[in-house]
Parts: structure tokens; sequence; C-alpha cells
């Protein structure tokens, strides 16, 4: 029995830490699929965590999830018009993009906060069990009770997927991200194409810094993503640019960073900073596996 | 009159904007945020040129990694490689350069310096040794694995301040001072370390190769045309960028050489305040030239300088300048000065991989 | 109704070029209209006017009378123009279907798309895999693919951009019984090509352009080459006499068995390359576009490693690829650097200082001005970029680099792409005397004529075997052997 309540709480951490990056991974998907590589999701990331802190201490969680989402889509605007519009080199802008949210929300989150910091006074997203659902032995109380924000993510993959591979719009964002010139040819405006998704992506890296304060942490700390909007590019690129293999890969990583937390609680003689790298390690080790035998978009980064 | 042409601004002119536009952007920002930005410029000016001792042990002294780590990266990227893990190097070359710190107290200076530096650029050379693995190999973009090393390397600095490398004494989470053979001399009346002087050196040497070196021109030529300098020039691709990262890892390594030897003479947490990002600026600003990677390392020497005394004196969080460095980067980006430094035709196929 | 589609006084300068001045084009319903010129004639920019690609500096557009604007693709295809472009311009990773509805502007969800494209494929009688993905077809179904892009809405004028570049002569035969067709229904049809033959059998009607200016236009009936070979260039031109010499110079290039898969998955790969090349000849490789000669000619050039067999080089080898701009040369750097890029290893400009090696670039410049002097590189200087050199320019220095350290085996892969009739003159005349002067030449087109113009002995690659031809080859039995049938077929 005790097994079973382990395990349960075990996937349900493994869900509740794959949330955002399922997230923002969605959305650099997407961003990804037109030919974008944006670094600046874990800005985006960054951004939308402390609107979310500020917008649920001044009006509750909604509000903090509407400021989030728009103020990731407005980093990822800034993003769009250095690297969609002036066509500068991606990684240099999205490296740029990052550095720059880290100053400002440092600098945002002690003038908004004070030297106490934002500590407990938000208002979060407690889970929300389905109906029925969430009476699934195991499973139920995992994957089906669990705050709104998750329950949006798993909406979210089969929309994505529907979006990008049975819409006009994403035929052309497909388009854009193979073959820029013959997307052109075919009348599609690549800098409409690749902004739309790019600040799309955005907004939903600013939801995952959402769901990371209001779902996962309770609080907000400075440089609080610590790298999620990097590791949910690498996820883009082991659920080979498909939303489904996204979400596989996505909770994949919740399960190895959950795993982290049974580790240390089994008290093996194991520095904790050593469980620490290991989703950076783990996220290495897979691009090593997934790259090579697929094949990214072709015209991503140019 | 003369007319003004179109768009196309000089460098220099380029320069002078970005740096105007992060000081704007930055001012704006402080008053928004409620701080008196007049009081946050002064005391800036004051901690970074306000006197001969600001200007030696707190900008130049800071320009020193800056220096370092922008020549690593201009490297680079000259072969059309983006090294965005310098922060992480920066650290593996700290945590070696402590170790061998502690391990030479009945040595000579000049080998026990020598050691010291020569372990911090063998550290950095082996935390990018993975990331060039798995860009040569496996075609896995430099630029993403480098960044995730980052967050290893900080972990594991984490690990060694409380773990192996921990002072004597075990109270606080830093590493003992290191042997007073190791600690580079420092310039009379000053805090400023001999270091500065092989920065400058570094800087010129990086010049000339870039220049007259075949190799640079091989460099050069990978970066700017991939398919041509395979066909044409018969250059082993890998081969070259597999050595510029490398050349740049130690750079970033030598840098943490510097500041445990040179300034903290022990490991901390947070002994960078963000030098591996502040130095792509740097590289940039400069337009990848060594010799005015040299002058922007300085400027930006004051920035860091000013900004640990804007947030003693004004009280404005020194991690505000990230935003001034950001602006920068991309307001060159827009001028896109970037572009006739070559970074215009840097080769797309770097995304993601598709190419070992 | 027949439709009429006028392109009146249209002018285009780019910078200080003119390449459209003045020019006209007027297509009736029902024809099959050639548009004829050399390379930089300005055919190309005048139908990227007459498709929204291209906006013209001045003149009309009008279309059954009434004057239109052609912003952009979409507008011409809103108006019932389709265009089929000389470079292929599908997604190459998108599946067939999906390409068709992209440009169509069908909407995305499978069974509509494969419906209509099924649909569209029987009306126009050019069956196509809906499910193929456009990257992985044969070059004559990824122009049928742009074929059916350009008919998918309803088209009432069709442009072609050389067309026939890629195809074998039964593959074009194939394209005009098409075009013919089309045009029968009341369609126009307006045909970019250079190659002659093709505007004396399949044409009704002839424009034809030199330096951006309309020197003639007419029915294509009564022309001969000879009429047209001067509108195009203003004088005739006689090539002249060549002594195809059988050399006894010793072999300095063999490939034996050769080996070697398409590192682009394009095409066939090299499957059994054999070739021999003697000092003082000229070898011409005659192949249809994907047949394996490019794996053969870098493999004999030593640019790629074969999968298997055996190269023998004896001696230095100077290889000139395709794709200047791309890999010949790289456009930002100066073009003093682009000569150290393909310099020699004994180069004039290396110096050796221990390990190091050192590049003085002194003596580089003086090179790269000895290469701009003797070749006529029209440049504004040694230092400024080659990207300001205009196509023949570089070619010209691609060439006198490749020459400068006096190679004896020089490899030219389509040397002469994208140039103007003088410009690959000089580039034959100067792989020519290399040859007479002791060199062993290798050398492709994608033109038929031009190797057989060239070669002293051609060599034929068919899906990726070498078929060597014996004696003075004729036209038709070479281009028999290019499409790799051996049997004497009439």
């Amino acid at each position: 029995m005790s097994e079973v309540v382990v395990l349960t709480g075990f996937l349900a951490a493994a869900v509740r830490v794959a949330t955002p990056l399922m997230l923002a991974a969605l959305g650099e998907t997407i961003g990804q699929r037109s030919g974008v590589i944006n670094l600046g999701v874990e800005g985006a990331m960054l951004v939308g965590a402390l609107a979310a802190a500020i917008g649920a201490s001044i009006g509750g969680s909604t509000v903090g999830v509407v400021a989030a989402v728009l103020s990731g889509a407005l980093v990822a605007l800034v993003f769009a018009a250095v690297a969609i519009g002036a066509r500068a080199d991606q990684i240099i802008t999205g490296t740029a993009i990052t550095l720059g949210a880290v100053g400002v929300t440092g600098t945002v989150y002690r003038w908004y906060f004070g030297p106490g910091g934002a500590g407990l006074g938000i208002e979060t997203l407690a889970p929300v069990p389905v109906p029925v659902l969430h009476r699934i032995p195991i499973l139920g109380p995992a994957l089906f009770t669990q705050p709104v924000l998750t329950y949006a993510a798993y909406l979210l993959v089969p929309l994505t997927w529907w979006l990008l591979f049975r819409t006009r719009w994403g035929l052309k964002l497909r388009a854009v991200g193979e073959s820029r010139e013959a997307a052109i040819v075919a009348g599609v405006n690549p800098l409409v194409v690749r902004s739309t998704a790019t600040i799309l992506s955005g907004a939903l890296a600013g939801l995952a810094g959402a769901s990371l304060v209001l779902a996962q942490v309770g609080t907000f700390t400075e440089q609080m993503t610590a790298g999620r909007g990097f590791v949910a590019i690498a996820i883009v690129v082991l659920g080979r640019w498909n939303p489904i293999g996204v979400a596989v890969a996505a909770l994949l990583f919740g399960v190895a960073n959950a795993s982290q937390f049974l580790f240390q609680a089994m008290d093996l003689d194991i520095p904790y900073q050593f469980f620490l790298m290991l989703p950076y390690l783990l996220t290495l080790l897979a691009l090593a596996g997934a790259v090579g035998r697929v094949t990214a978009p072709n015209q991503l980064g140019r | 009159m003369r007319r003004v042409r179109g768009l196309v601004l000089s460098p220099s002119a380029v320069t002078v904007m970005a740096i105007a536009a992060g000081a704007v952007l930055l001012a704006v920002g402080l008053e928004l945020t409620g701080y008196h930005s007049g009081q946050a410029f002064r005391a800036m000016w004051h901690g970074a040129f306000g006197s001969w001792y600001a200007f030696t042990s707190a900008t130049l002294l800071r320009a020193i990694p800056l220096i370092v780590i922008a020549l690593g990266f201009a490297l680079a990227l000259k072969g059309g490689a983006l090294n965005i893990g310098a922060e992480g190097q920066f650290y593996a070359g700290a945590i070696a350069a402590t170790w061998i710190g502690l391990q030479v107290h009945s040595w000579g200076t000049v080998p026990a310096i020598l050691a010291v530096w020569l372990a911090s650029c063998l550290a950095g050379v082996v935390w990018m040794a993975l990331p060039v693995l798995l860009r040569t190999r496996y075609g896995v973009l430099e630029a993403i694995s480098t960044l995730l090393m980052n967050f290893i390397a900080l972990s594991l600095v984490s690990y060694m301040v409380q773990g192996p490398l921990q002072e004597a004494s075990g109270i606080y989470p830093q590493s003992d001072q290191i042997a007073e053979v190791a600690r580079i001399p420092l310039i009379a009346g000053t805090r400023l370390h001999w270091g500065i002087a092989v920065a400058f050196g570094l800087a010129a040497l990086i010049w000339w190769i870039f220049k007259s070196s075949q190799w640079g021109f091989h460099l050069r030529a990978v970066g700017q045309g991939a398919e041509a300098a395979l066909v044409t020039g018969r250059i082993d691709r890998n081969r070259v960028l597999a050595a510029a990262l490398l050349w740049s890892g130690a750079l970033a390594g030598l840098a943490g050489g510097f500041e445990v030897s040179g300034v903290s003479h022990a490991l901390y947490q947070n002994l960078s305040p963000g030098y591996g990002f502040a130095a792509i600026a740097v590289a940039l600003l400069a337009r990848l030239d060594p010799r005015g990677i040299v002058l922007s390392g300085i400027l930006f020497g004051a920035l860091e300088a000013g900004a640990g005394a804007m947030q003693r004196d004004a009280g404005v969080p020194s991690v505000a300048v990230y935003v001034v460095e950001a602006v920068v980067i991309l307001v060159i980006l827009l001028a896109g000065a970037a572009k006739a430094a070559g970074l215009g035709s840097r080769s797309p196929a770097l995304s993601v991989g598709v190419e070992p | 109704m027949p439709v009429r589609f006028a392109l009146d006084d249209i002018t285009k300068r780019y910078g200080s070029v003119t390449a459209l001045d003045g020019a006209h084009l007027l297509l009736e319903g029902g024809e099959v209209h050639a548009v004829l010129g050399e390379n930089g004639a300005g055919k190309t920019t005048l139908m990227r006017v007459a498709f929204g690609l291209t906006a013209p500096d001045l003149g009309t557009v009008a279309l059954d009378g009434v004057p239109v604007a052609i912003p952009n693709p979409r507008a011409a295809r809103a108006l019932g123009i389709g265009m089929v472009h000389q470079h292929f311009t599908s997604v190459p990773q998108l599946p067939v279907a999906e390409n068709v509805a992209l440009s169509a502007g069908w909407p995305a969800r499978p069974g509509d798309m494969r419906r209509r494209l099924a649909l569209l494929c029987q009306t126009l009688d050019l069956p196509l895999d809906p499910d193929a993905l456009a990257g992985t077809l044969p070059v004559a179904l990824k122009q049928r693919l742009e074929i059916l892009k350009a008919l998918a809405t309803d088209t009432k004028v069709l442009l072609l951009d050389e067309p026939t570049a890629v195809l074998t002569p039964r593959e074009a035969a194939g394209l005009f019984t098409f075009l013919r067709s089309f045009a029968s229904e009341g369609g126009a049809v307006a045909l970019i090509t250079h190659k002659l033959n093709e505007v004396l059998d399949g044409a009704d009607r002839v424009t034809v352009l030199r330096a951006g200016r309309v020197t003639h236009t007419g029915p294509a009936e009564g022309e001969t080459r000879s009429t047209l070979t001067r509108h195009m260039i203003g004088r005739d031109i006689t090539s002249p006499e060549q002594s195809r010499s059988v050399s006894g110079g010793d072999v300095l290039v063999r490939v034996a068995d050769g080996v070697l898969a398409s590192p682009s998955f394009q095409g066939s790969g090299l499957r059994s390359g054999s070739l021999e090349v003697r000092a003082g000849e000229v070898v011409g490789i005659a192949a249809v576009e994907g047949n394996g000669q490019r794996e053969l000619l870098r493999a004999s050039a030593g640019v790629w490693t074969l999968d298997g067999g055996v190269v023998e080089l004896a001696g230095s080898c100077a290889f000139i690829p395709e794709d200047r701009t791309s890999e010949g040369l790289i456009p930002a750097m100066s073009l003093t650097e682009n000569v150290v890029l393909g310099g020699a290893p004994g180069a004039s400009w290396l110096r050796h200082a221990g390990p190091l090696t050192t590049i003085d670039w002194q003596a580089a410049a003086e090179a790269s001005a000895k290469i701009i002097e003797e070749y006529g590189v029209v440049a504004p200087g040694p230092e400024s970029p080659v990207a300001t050199l205009s196509g023949g320019n570089q070619q010209k220095l691609v060439l006198g680099r490749a020459l400068l350290s006096e190679p004896r085996v020089i490899v030219a892969e389509n040397p002469t792409r994208g140039l103007d009739v003088a410009a690959a003159t000089e580039i034959h005349d100067r792989l020519r005397r290399a040859a007479h002067n002791g060199a062993a030449v290798l050398f492709y087109s994608s033109d038929l004529d031009e190797v057989l113009e060239m070669a002293d002995r051609v060599v034929v690659v068919a899906n990726g075997r070498t078929v060597p031809v014996d004696g003075a080859p004729g036209r038709t039995r070479v281009g028999e052997l290019m499409l790799g049938s051996r049997s004497p077929g009439s």
C-alpha cells in the first residue's frame, strides 16, 4: 500500500515538474517549426514567472496567469523585432533577451517586493481533481489531481498538433520553416508567419513561468527558471518537433527530475548537488542520442 | 551640406548608439521603479572612474576576466561557433586553480602561478570537451550544450565548496585561501594584479593569429563560408571548429584561474557576476576585433565596477546592468554591425544539428 | 475567348546594371511562345516581373486589355498566372499534396487535399503520388509537381523558366506535348529556353532578348538556328575549328570501379565509375543531372572520397566547383582572401615558421593582382569583396586561381553555368590552352552541346555508371546513352 502512495506521489511530482517544461516546449515547437530557435524562451519564462507573482499578489491567480501570458508574448515580440524583423543572429539575440530578462526581473522584483522577497503571500493554484478520471488507481491522483495549468498543458498537446498539421496556418508555418524561398513563391509572408509563431511561443513560455510560480514553487525567486527554458528547447529536439513527442519527452524529464527527490529521500550518500546536475546531464546525453537521427526544420536559425 | 546616406552607420556611431541606448533605458527603468537615476549614475561613475584606485582596482580588475573571456568568445565565433558556456568554463577553471593553489605551498612563485594558470586552462578545455564532442560527432548545437554545462558547473562549485574543497574549519561554503606563492602579484598601490598584462598580451596574440596565421585564416574561412572552405580550401571544418571551441574554453578557464589567483584567492559560489555573458557584449561591441575587445572590456569593467558602487551607494540592484549589456547586444545586432563582423553568414546548419 | 497577356515597355535597373530596358512580351491564347536570349539578357527578370516577384521601375502589365498591378505572386495567381521556376520551388520536406495545397490555397485537411489533387492530376493527365516527399522525387517528377502547382488554380497564362534544362530529350518532348494541349484549350504559354531546337520545333512564336531589349519578335516558322543566333548575340558566331587530337600523353587521372553514394541522397550516386584522362586532352562528361557525374568528378579531384574503388591522381589537381558563390568563393571575403583560400599547398604567400604557417598578405595581394590583370577580371581592386563582382568576373577569378599553380590536372564542374557567351568562350579557351600545355582536363557541363564542342573524348554517366564513347560521337548517340539505353535506337 505504501509503495502505491510513494509511486503516486512520485508520478504526481513528475507531472508537476513536467508542466512548465511542456508548456514552454510546445510553444517552442511552434516557433522552431517556423524556423526560429528562440533562446529567449528562458527569459520569457522568467518574466512570465515574475508577472505571475506580481499579478497574483494584486488580483489573484487568474490575473497572475493573464499577466504572465501577456508579458511572455511581449518578451517574444522584442525577440521577433530583432531576430526576425532585422534578421539578426537568433542565438545571440535569444541570449541577450534572456540576459536582459534576468536584469529586469531582478530589478523589478526587488523594487516591488522589497528586501523581504515575494514570500508566500501569493495566491496559488490548488490541485483540481478531474471528475471520474481522478479515481483511476495510481494514475488518477497523479495525472488528474493537478492544478488547472497542467490540464491546459494536456489540452495544448492535441491543439498544437492540430494547429501544425491540420490547418492552413500550420502548413504555411511548416513551409516557412523548411524552405523560405518556396514559401515566398507560394505567396506566404515569412515575416508575418514567423513573428506570429514566435509571439505565440512567448505567450506559452510566459504561461510556463506562471505554472512554475503559481502551481509548482508557490513564490518567485531571482533566476528561478534556472535553465528550464533551455531544457525546453532540448525537449523540442527530443520530441522531434512533434507536439506529441514533445509532451512525452517533457513527461520523461519530469520523471527524471522527480526521481531526484526519490533518491534524496532514500538517504543515499550522494551529495545533493549531483542530483541538481542530473537534468542537465540527461538533456545533453539525450540530445546526443536524438540529433542526427531526426531532421530539424531546414531553416532553423536562418 | 553633406547628404546623410540612408541608414548606413559607421561602426563607431553604432558603438556610441548602443551604449547610449543602454544607458537611457537603464535611466528610464530606474526612474520608473522609483530610484534616482542621477544618483545611481553618479555612484557608478565614482565607483568606476572616481579615482586612480577605483579605475585600477575596480574597473581594470574586472576588465581582466571580461577581456580574456571575450577573446575566447571572438575566437570561436570567427569560426562560426557560439560559446555561450564561458560561465561554466570560468568556474571549471576556478575550481582547478583553487585545487592546485592549495597544493603548492612548497613551490616557487613562478612555477606555482604557472601551474595554477595551466590547470585552469585545462579545466576550461575539459569543460568544453563534451560540447565539442557533441558538436562534431552528433551535430548538437554548441550554443545549447555549452549553456547547459553552465548549470552543471554551478552545482559542481556548490558541491566543491561544501565538500572536498571546503575550508578546514568547515563553517562557510568556501575554500581555504590558496598558497601565497600561487597568488598573482599586485601592481603597487592597487588591487590590480599583473594578469592585466597577460590579458593585453593575449589580445595582441589573438589579433596576430586572426591577421597573419594560416590557422586564423582557416578559422575565418570556415566561419564565413563553410562550403567553400571545405570544397575549395580543403579545410577540415570539424577540426578547425573543435580547436577554436577548445581554445575558447581554455581562455574562459584561464579567466577563472586569474580570478582565484589574482582576486579572490579562494573559491566561492557566485564568484562570477555573470562575466561569461557580459563578455558576449564585450566581444560584439568590439566586432570581434581583439584590439577593440581590450577597450570594450575596460568599458564593461567600468560598468561592472559601477554596478557594485551603485548597489552600495544608491541601493540599485547590480543585476540592473544586465539590462545595459542586453541592450548593447541588441542594438549592435539591430544595426547590422554584427553582420559586418561575419556573423551574417554564420552557417545556419549550426542550428540544432542535422550534420554531424 | 483567347487571353492576351501583355508586358509593355518594362524597365528594371539594379544599381548601375540595366536588366530590362523597355522590353515587351505579348502572349496570345492558344500559343506557345518562346523567350530566347543569352544568360543575362533579362529573360528571367521579365518572367519575374510577370509573376510579381520583381517590381519593374517602369512599364505596364495588361491582361485581356485591362491594366493590372502584380505586386506579389499571390496577385499573379489570383489573375490566373502560373509559373514554373527554373529552380525547384517546392518544400522538399513536405509531401506532394501539401506542396500543391500550400501553393493553391487549399485547406490543409488531408482528405480534402488528396481529393483535389487526384482530380487535378486526372484533369491534366499528370499523375503524381500525393504522399511522396517532394525532395525525393526524380527530377522530371519534381517538374511535374511544379506544373501541377502552377495549374492548381484556374490558370490562363503559364510561364516556364528553362523547364527543359533538367530533362532528357524524351522527357522534354513529353513536356511540349503537354504545353501544346494546354495552349489548345485557350491558355497562353511563355517558355524561356536557350535551346534553339526547342524554339524551332515546339514554339509558335518567339521573342528574343539581348541586353534587356527585345531584338526580335515574330513567328517561329521561317527562323533558323543562325537567324535566331544573330538575334541573340547580334552577330554570327562561328565556333573555332577544333583540332581533336588523339593525344598520347601520360595518364594523369585514373578512376577504376569507383563507388560513391550521393552525399545529399539525391540522384543515383556513383555505382561504377571508371575513366582515364591523359595529359593534353579534354575529356568531357555527358550526363543528366543526378546520375552520378558529380560524385565521379569530385572523387577524381580528390574532394570527395570514394566508398569503393580507386582514384589515382598523378600530380597537383585544381577543382572548379559548379556553385561558385557557395563552394568556389566566399562572397564576403576579398579577392585576395579568396585567392589564398584556393591556393595550392606550395603557394607563394605561405611562410613557415616551425610548426606555424603564416600568410604573407603582400605576396598574396600580388598574386591576386596578377590574376586580375591576366584574366581581365573587372573588380574595384584586390581588396574589395568578391560579392561585388559579376558572375563572369567571379568565374574568371576562380579559373585564374585554379590555374595559378599550373596544376597538371583540372576538373571543371559546369564552369560556364550562368555566363554569357563571351565569358563562356573565354573559359573554354583557357581550359583548352591549359590542355594544350600538357594538363589533363576533365570537363562537365549540363549542356550536352557544350560538352561535345569542348571534349576530345566523351564519357557518358548514366544511372551511376560510366559508358565510354568511342570515336566522334553524334549528338543523338550520346543523348541515347545518357538515357541509359545501350541499344542503338532510332
